[in-house]
């Protein structure tokens, strides 16, 4: 939700701020798993369900309850490890972090410290030019999710002026799989492209591992940025060798888009501060979709002190080297192939494939595929008029409610001969508006190409004698000028008619 | 047969109740008549469920007319720490904050119980949140000790100590962080076991120290301690850190009772300076006694105990004070609003209610410990903590190479005068100095009555340990112990308690 209160701050051209600064980013995302039962107890994890109806004594922290570890959830975070090429702990613990939040139930939570169960792994993303960027993997570990706060009466809904505050405890609890990587540099007026690469190429993974849904509006997987700017080095001084700046923390990055935006927006911010030569305050942002601007919030000085102790409520965890490379069997293959070969099978061109990535719609694509559609049918869907409107409305694709299936079926409508380009474009709109799957919106709304050759007959003789002087220059050989006799027919016909038949019977009347 | 239930061991009840000499609502009956009697002076109770366990020996009664095959124990009643979250019974803790809060669930200990058809007379008094070494911690009262009602009970499981000692109930259950069972058994003349860690399943047990807690039987007998062991103990899924194997065959331990061969390990670093010369007394001669029956006694030398004490004072607090961040007013228990606050937020609410609803000791522990886990200390004081922990545990290895159980006095004194150590934390803590090396190792270990001390005639206990597992011998020497003790006594020390007058009931 935005806030009426946010002030737009004073920042510096994109452009400019490059020249001077070189920004590193920190990117921190959450991962919810799709386990069936939470982290540390047996309640069901499904999102939607009504407020505290999926809540235990553990998960509620009541006085005497014990976690007790989800192996499903471990196999899941050794998965995700291995497809991050990390090393897998031998040997790890969970340890409690301290400090009091009522939808935090007991006012800790168990996550790992500095024995996370993967580490010191890669991720190798591919950007719009082609270029590759290998984003380097810190850990990953696993935690609890907390519960959820809902601040009641206030402007904002947020916890400032709210009269009263409900909690719903379904969430806590709900396995989490923190993916931090090492300082982002190098990327230079990359880093906004490189962000949004990252997030994409981590939500097809984790999708192709099966492990979360990975939807960002509904928080499965959610990414803070962290982003600091330092001076471009100057003389023979190396980049690396310039120390970092102070770094601010944006979270409620809910949508790949704003993922890029976000980093943008606060590198341009960062450089108007600096350029003033004012310090950049260690705090934690809130991002505002709808203004794209990140307004303050809590400052977060490094003295927080989360007193982290090994959890003494639970176990070593401690998977075999067999158990690990039993898992290593089950990973999908590896994006960057994946690419390659479905670009293969697809037929499509380097330029049409760096759009399909662009646009976040591989796995759509390959989905739409599969239930029947053409490559080049889904492609031109996905990236062509979904893309573009999700771009207009500052919106994912995945958020219209339109499903590879209805797709695949649009494109079967178009192959029959059923509907025409425009109408098809009607009919997706149709399905964008909750009116139903593509056969049920074009029965709905009349949309059917005319099959009664009879009538397009007639249509095409008709604009023929009303056009003879066109009608002649066909029959003399400029077949270009059928053109205007096609959109003649056409409009006689309201649209309801297949272009090519009409062409093809003017064409024979003319010949 | 004496013929007041009240006075007879559990195994004897259990006997009669099988029998059918005796129901098990008579039997649940004469207690609560008993505790009615009694527990005015003595206080050893949070709450009485005289409604509840009487259905429950209804329920066993009618199952044994109609011929069901029962546990062992059904139909013997039995008293709980309040430290165990009882379904639909109130749960305090001894603490304030708590006041009211009944749960919604039962303790996986609290279920066996009920599983093996013991009904549950009620609760029993403990030092807040189980920070204490004489109830007096806690927010509703001290217990009184029966042997001298101006006298402490020991602590924090005086409740479930003073209950058996009074003859209110034939067993109770205890936890024992750093003593909490074996301390108060030993100043109250009655027998506490802890048992290994992870020997009973914790699930359900108002955590103190995760990494110390233990829950285990308070009885009168040897025996009755081995078989309410067989009923708690086990394997429990919900309990990541129980132990997934079949409980020590303790009864059959305790009915063996032959120490004949067996290697006795006198702790050298326990029982010197600093123990009143009563309990020295009786725990000499307790040895003397487990030579004479065939044992072999050698001296044992466990160097790091001496720092058992400190470290145990930074790993509890650590715990304990993440534990107890739970009590937040925000989903159960006490809410208090700060006074001249209008609008309070809910930290501000936390912070009013802790401060309303915990009292000073658990304050103090909770600094302790947020203090030692803070960012710069952490190393020094809880990682230096486990370093002596680790120590404590080779010790005990190394002692057990060389002999089959160790033995020390239980707590250096005898019970003293309700009030004597209560601005003392420091004397108050060392009384724990010869029970929590076996909380920090994990190892089994046992209370059982040695005598009563010359200078004032106040029970005196020995401790008898065994290796991690090995909960067995601690019933296999205790019992035999006890058998040539009670000999020797003509009858049972508590025998020699003055009776306790029925008033104010």
């Amino acid at each position: 939700m935005s806030s009426a209160t946010s002030v737009a701050e004073e920042i510096v051209d994109y452009d400019e701020a490059l020249e001077r600064y070189d920004p590193v980013m920190g990117l921190e995302v959450h991962v919810e798993l799709n386990t069936a039962t939470k982290m540390f107890c047996g309640c069901a994890t499904g999102f939607g369900a009504d407020p505290n109806s999926q809540v235990c004594p553990v998960c509620l922290g009541l006085p005497g309850a014990l976690p007790v570890v989800n192996e499903k959830a471990v196999e899941s975070a050794i998965r995700i490890g291995l497809a991050l090429n990390c090393e897998i702990a031998e040997w790890c613990r969970f340890a409690r972090k301290n400090y009091f939040y009522p939808d935090m139930p007991k006012n800790f939570q168990t996550s790992q410290y500095d024995e996370p169960i993967a580490f010191e792994g890669h991720l190798d993303v591919e950007l719009g030019d082609g270029t590759t960027y290998r984003v380097e993997i810190e850990r990953a570990h696993m935690e609890e999710d907390t519960g959820k706060s809902l601040h009641i009466g206030g402007a904002t809904g947020r916890i400032h002026g709210a009269d009263h505050s409900l909690v719903d405890y379904n969430r806590a609890g709900i396995p989490l799989i923190e993916i931090v990587t090492k300082p982002l540099t190098g990327a230079g007026k990359r880093a906004p492209e490189v962000a949004k690469a990252y997030v994409g190429a981590l939500r097809e993974l984790l999708r192709a591992l099966g492990v979360s849904d990975v939807k960002m509006e509904q928080g499965s997987l959610r990414c803070d940025a962290n982003v600091s700017l330092r001076p471009r080095a100057t003389g023979d001084q190396s980049q690396d060798d310039v120390p970092l700046g102070t770094r601010t923390e944006t979270k409620n990055v809910n949508s790949l888009r704003s993922v890029e935006r976000a980093v943008r927006y606060e590198i341009t911010r960062h450089a108007a501060i600096l350029d003033r030569g004012d310090k950049i305050t260690q705090e934690t942002r809130h991002w505002h979709e709808d203004t794209g601007v990140t307004t303050s919030g809590r400052e977060k000085s490094d003295a927080e002190d989360y007193r982290y102790f090994p959890e003494p409520d639970l176990v070593p965890v401690a998977p075999t080297r067999e158990t690990v490379e039993m898992l290593r069997g089950t990973l999908p293959e590896a994006p960057g192939e994946r690419r390659r070969r479905l670009q293969n099978d697809w037929g499509y061109s380097d330029l049409e494939m760096r759009d399909v990535m662009n646009a976040g719609a591989v796995a759509l694509i390959e989905e739409t595929v599969a239930a029947g559609a053409t490559p080049a049918g889904a492609r031109k869907w996905w990236t062509g008029e979904l893309a573009r409107r999700a771009n207009v409305e500052g919106r994912s694709v995945e958020e219209f409610g339109v499903t590879p299936a209805h797709i695949a079926e649009l494109d079967r409508l178009v192959r029959d001969g059923r509907l025409n380009d425009s109408m098809a474009r009607q009919v997706l709109e149709g399905v964008i508006a909750g009116e139903g799957a593509p056969t049920e919106v074009a029965d709905a709304r009349g949309l059917e190409l005319v099959q009664d050759d009879g009538a397009l007959e007639a249509a095409v003789d008709k604009v023929i004698e009303a056009n003879a002087e066109v009608a002649q220059k066909v029959r003399d050989g400029k077949v270009q000028a059928a053109g205007a006799l096609i959109g003649q027919v056409m409009k006689e016909m309201k649209g309801q008619a297949d272009a090519g038949k009409a062409r093809e019977l003017i064409l024979a009347k003319l010949s | 047969m004496n013929t007041d239930p009240t006075r007879l061991s559990a195994a004897e009840l259990a006997h009669a109740i099988a029998s059918k000499e005796l129901s098990s609502v008579e039997v649940v009956q004469a207690h609560l008549d008993r505790i009615a009697a009694v527990d005015a002076d003595v206080h050893a109770f949070l709450h009485v469920d005289g409604a509840g366990a009487l259905d429950a020996a209804r329920a066993v009664d009618e199952r044994r007319a109609s011929g069901e095959d029962l546990h062992v124990l059904a139909g013997v009643p039995i008293a709980v720490k309040d430290v165990m979250a009882t379904k639909g019974l109130p749960t305090t803790c001894g603490s304030k904050i708590l006041e009211g809060w009944i749960p919604p669930y039962d303790a996986t200990l609290v279920s066996r119980l009920k599983a093996a058809g013991m009904p549950i007379l009620g609760k029993t008094n403990m030092d807040e949140f189980a920070m204490g070494s004489s109830t007096e911690h806690s927010a509703y009262g001290p217990t009184h000790n029966p042997w001298d009602l101006t006298r402490i009970p020991g602590g924090s499981g005086g409740g479930s100590s003073a209950v058996v000692a009074a003859y209110e109930a034939p067993l109770a259950i205890g936890t024992d962080t750093g003593g909490s069972i074996r301390q108060p058994a030993s100043v109250t003349g009655t027998v506490g076991v802890k048992p290994t860690y992870g020997g009973v399943s914790r699930y359900g047990l108002v955590a103190l120290a995760s990494s110390l807690d233990q829950a285990g039987p308070c009885t009168r007998t040897v025996l009755d301690a081995a078989l309410l062991h067989s009923v708690i103990g086990g394997h429990d899924p919900m309990d990541s850190t129980s132990i997934n194997a079949p409980v020590p065959s303790v009864v059959e331990a305790a009915r063996r009772a032959d120490v004949k061969g067996l290697k006795v390990g006198v702790i050298k670093e326990l029982g010197g300076e600093g123990y009143q010369a009563g309990v020295r007394a009786r725990f000499d001669e307790s040895v003397t006694l487990l030579q004479e029956a065939g044992a072999e006694v050698v001296e044992v030398s466990c160097p790091s105990f001496d720092y058992a004490l400190a470290a145990y004072y930074l790993i509890l607090p650590s715990e304990a004070s993440s534990n107890l961040a739970k009590f937040d007013a925000m989903r159960y228990g006490l809410r208090v609003l700060p006074e001249g606050i209008e609008d309070p937020s809910a930290e501000q609410v936390m912070a009013a209610t802790r401060d309303a609803g915990f009292g000073d000791e658990v304050k103090r522990r909770i600094i302790l410990g947020t203090y030692a886990l803070s960012s710069g200390y952490y190393d020094a004081y809880y990682g230096q903590a486990q370093k002596v922990r680790r120590l404590i545990a080779n010790d005990f290895s190394t002692a057990f190479e060389q002999v089959d159980v160790l033995v020390s006095p239980t707590a250096p004194t005898t019970a003293f005068k309700l009030g004597d150590k209560l601005d003392d934390p420091m004397s108050m803590y060392l009384q724990d100095v010869a029970t929590i090396p076996a909380n920090l190792a994990g190892v089994p270990g046992m209370s059982l009555p040695s005598g009563l001390a010359d200078e004032d005639g106040l029970p005196t206990g020995i401790q008898i340990l065994a290796p991690a597992t090995q909960d067995e011998r601690l019933y296999n020497v205790g019992a035999a112990l006890e058998k040539m003790l009670v000999d020797r006594w003509g009858g049972p020390l508590l025998a020699k308690a003055p009776q306790l007058t029925a008033k104010g009931a």
